[in-house]
């Protein structure tokens, strides 16, 4: 990595400034480490390759006392190293607990090299995976991480404080290159992030201070996100600037920096999916944003939205929409601005979706569901009518189908067709009683939509191009986005769930983990709608899987979202680092839109706001352990089989 | 003694008993942690004396709960593979692929192969340190005790 600019700087000065920004002008001596493994022998061994690395290390052997030493040092510790098997707590859900509530780089560690796990991690936010034995070269370099996540977060700093050179910068390239090139047009693909950073940290100590503290981080919860996209569509992509955004948005407490940060992410997802469009060919079905009729729904692998239509519970828009985005898919690459589109898409679709696996038998292929995830992924040129008679279908389908997709979510898997929203839903109405489904339905239209979008994220992101990877940084940016599609489908008075929800925390379609958290993730989607408030717990469950019950994440979602802040930014950075695919944007749009179709579980439970994030987490892990196998198999396809829509 | 000492260590590699991963914790070890590789693997034996016997309850079950055996030789296997245990290593291997097709009777095949691996090893390794001991930073030649 040309990593050298950081090292450069810290050596100049001579005092260490450990404590603030965790990293020392010896940088990466003195970096802070926690570690966290049962394996006696492995710890010891990791804590003498990391003393010889001269970092500061701490040792654990247990998880909850893991996060007993984060909790207790908030600003103690620069990377944690967890291994995944553990007795007391999966290594993944701890990995979740942190990102949620301290936002550290995280690496997972494992004997275990098989894909699947290997995704697992990406797909929770993790930094990167070591696979045991662990050698010393493996362990040098895990400063990086702590580099990285700094640098977004500085970027952010920077946004702030350079203001204008910045917007200018962004105008000049609207669509730089993947790297988060906000700081500067200069800084193409290299360190003059970390030069930047630099500079920063020479001008002012209260900037550093301020960087490296935790940051209130904004929470892109689905209505905020639909703001932002609605004010980026109103802009146009390429004209958009955080300035203006912000000016159209008019959300109180929300800094062009914040906005400059989210743009940057949504511009790699946008360009991730169309790149991932192509490669899906599962998603063929879904793109086409126009009315297609239903014979086009043929296309759709399984998808049987005429089906659906026919049902009567999916209004025609809403099916040709989902063909549109099936079709469109299929023949054309999503533009950057589907993602946009998909987002009210996917809460439209969501509903839908929700029908058709009720309709449809669980044993539908999973392409089904990739099909309709791919709507929910792709930004489909669904116009807001198509959304929001799509939506208001949804809702309806929503009721029912929350409680279809929890069976069929339960019965997901991997290889279940069923939509992910289905799944979502399901996983979320599976927590929830029947009764309280229905309920739910109106609020949790969004959490199923949540859900489904973030399976849609994923799904999406696989259809078009799977890529694990991008799932991880998608997830994060799911999360985002489910927000702001809150705020769209709000905003349009389409999405009934999304408005009552309020929360709209939908995982922004960027969560391409959402997908791969589908299985795993009801509970995310749920949490994050309830809230109502642009808190994006949920995102922030999305992106850490929020496997716990979505009743759970209802509560969780309030808490969250401040973690959703956090997460939403070590998404970000995640994705920045790691787009890989549009694709995974698509899923991450997808997701959005999705979860406030679905309507959360938190919707459903609006009572029910105390959902633990251990439940979440635990509802979450289940739900991997269902979907995995489905998630990881296809990227783009997980969780959502349309397998209900018959064509 | 040094040469027999390095000649002694040369062919527990040739024989297959360690792998690479002994080098890395020998890397390891320094002025400050002069026995380090005996320690963790004193450390190891100590541990896995638990894993073993999780095993070994686990294969006198019936029926045989695979995936509670997987996930134990899982845990085994990782921590021999942070020794070098080469051997221990291979049969751990070998134990996850027969739980994964369900072969209850390779799995107990192989875990009395295993043990065997694992019992030849700390034989070798106490021998081994026990001679480092003497050679080591230590410049006079101690008498084994």
């Amino acid at each position: 990595m040309d990593l050298g600019v950081k090292p450069m700087s810290y050596t100049s000065s001579n005092v260490s400034l450990k404590s603030g920004d965790g990293v020392s002008d010896m940088f990466p001596a003195g970096l802070r480490v926690l570690v966290v493994d049962d394996d006696p022998t492995c710890l010891r061994i990791l804590e003498k390759m990391l003393k010889n690395c001269l970092y500061e290390v701490t040792t654990c052997n247990r998880a909850e006392l893991a996060l007993k030493f984060l909790r207790d040092n908030r600003n103690g510790y620069d990377v944690v190293i967890s291994d995944v098997h553990m007795p007391d707590m999966d290594g993944f859900k701890l990995l979740e607990h942190i990102g949620l509530e301290m936002d550290l780089p995280v690496i997972m560690m494992s004997a275990d090299d098989s894909k699947s796990v290997v995704m697992k991690g990406v797909t929770h936010g993790a930094c990167d995976y070591l696979i045991k034995p662990v050698r010393m070269e493996a362990l040098k370099n895990i400063w990086q991480h702590v580099v990285r996540k700094k640098k977004y977060e500085f970027k952010d700093k920077d946004y702030e404080q350079s203001g204008s050179v910045d917007e200018l910068d962004r105008q000049q390239k609207p669509n730089n290159n993947e790297d988060l090139d906000y700081s500067s047009s200069a800084n193409e693909g290299n360190w003059k992030n970390s030069k930047r950073r630099k500079e920063e940290e020479d001008e002012g100590d209260e900037r550093d201070d301020s960087s490296t503290l935790k940051k209130p981080r904004v929470v892109w919860s689905v209505e905020l996100h639909q703001q932002f996209v609605t004010a980026v569509n109103h802009l146009g992509i390429d004209k958009a600037v955080p300035k203006k955004i912000l000016e159209l948005m008019n959300v109180p407490g929300l800094t062009r920096e914040n906005v400059a940060s989210h743009l940057q992410k949504y511009r790699l997802y946008l360009r991730r999916l169309s790149g991932v469009q192509h490669q899906n060919g599962l998603t063929n079905s879904f793109m086409g944003p126009s009315d297609m009729p239903f014979g086009q729904m043929s296309s759709l692998n399984g998808v049987d939205f005429q089906a659906l239509a026919a049902s009567g519970q999916l209004p025609p828009q809403s099916l040709a929409t989902i063909q549109a985005a099936a079709l469109g898919r299929g023949p054309t690459k999503s533009s950057i601005p589907l993602p946009l589109v998909d987002q009210r898409n996917i809460f439209s679709f969501e509903n839908p979706k929700a029908r058709f696996v009720e309709s449809q038998s669980q044993s539908q292929t999973q392409q089904h569901i990739k099909q309709v995830n791919l709507l929910h992924g792709i930004p489909t040129n669904m116009d807001s009518k198509q959304l929001a008679s799509l939506h208001q279908s949804a809702q309806s389908f929503n009721n029912m189908n929350m409680h279809n997709h929890v069976m069929q979510m339960s019965g997901q898997g991997q290889g279940q067709p069923q939509s992910r929203s289905q799944i979502l839903n399901e996983i979320n109405v599976s927590d929830l009683p029947s009764s309280s489904s229905s309920s739910v339905i109106s609020q949790p239209v969004l959490s199923q939509a949540n859900i489904p979008t973030s399976f849609l994220g994923r799904n999406g992101i696989i259809a078009s191009l799977p890529q694990p990877s991008t799932v991880v940084d998608f997830s994060s940016q799911t999360t985002d986005f489910a927000g702001s599609n809150n705020n769209i489908n709000n905003n349009n008075n389409n999405n009934n769930s999304f408005s009552s929800k309020g929360s709209g925390e939908f995982v922004p379609s960027y969560d391409v983990f959402n997908d791969l958290y589908q299985n795993n993730r009801p509970q995310d989607w749920r949490v994050q709608n309830v809230q109502g408030g642009l808190d994006v717990s949920p995102s922030v469950l999305v992106q850490q899987r929020f496997t716990t019950s979505n009743q759970k994440s209802v509560g969780q979602n309030r808490g969250l979202s401040v973690i959703n802040n956090n997460i939403n930014k070590t998404a970000y950075s995640e994705i920045g680092q790691q787009i890989n695919s549009s694709l995974s944007d698509n899923q991450l749009r997808i997701k959005a839109e999705r979860l406030p179709d679905m309507g959360f579980q938190n919707g459903i439970f609006p009572h029910e706001q105390h959902f633990g994030q251990e439940d979440l987490m635990s509802a979450f892990l289940k739900q991997q352990q269902e979907g995995v196998g489905s998630v990881e198999n296809e990227f783009g396809f997980d969780g959502y089989h349309l397998d209900n829509l018959p064509v | 003694m040094q040469r027999q000492l390095a000649t002694m260590k040369q062919s527990l590699f040739d024989q297959g008993y360690l792998d690479e991963q002994f080098v890395q914790l020998e890397e390891l070890q320094d002025e400050v942690n002069p026995n380090f590789v005996e320690e963790v693997v004193t450390l190891y034996y100590r541990d896995s004396v638990r894993l073993v016997q999780n095993l070994e309850q686990a294969l006198e079950k019936n029926p045989l709960d695979f995936s509670k055996l997987d996930s134990y030789m899982h845990q085994f296997k990782g921590s021999s593979s942070s020794i070098g245990a080469k051997k221990v290593k291979i049969e751990c291997t070998q134990f996850r692929e027969y739980c994964r097709t369900g072969n209850g009777e390779g799995c107990k095949r192989t875990f009395q192969q295993l043990k065997k691996e694992y019992a030849t090893l700390k034989k070798k390794l106490e021998v081994y340190f026990q001679f480092a001991r003497q050679v080591g930073p230590v410049e006079k030649a101690r008498r084994p005790k």
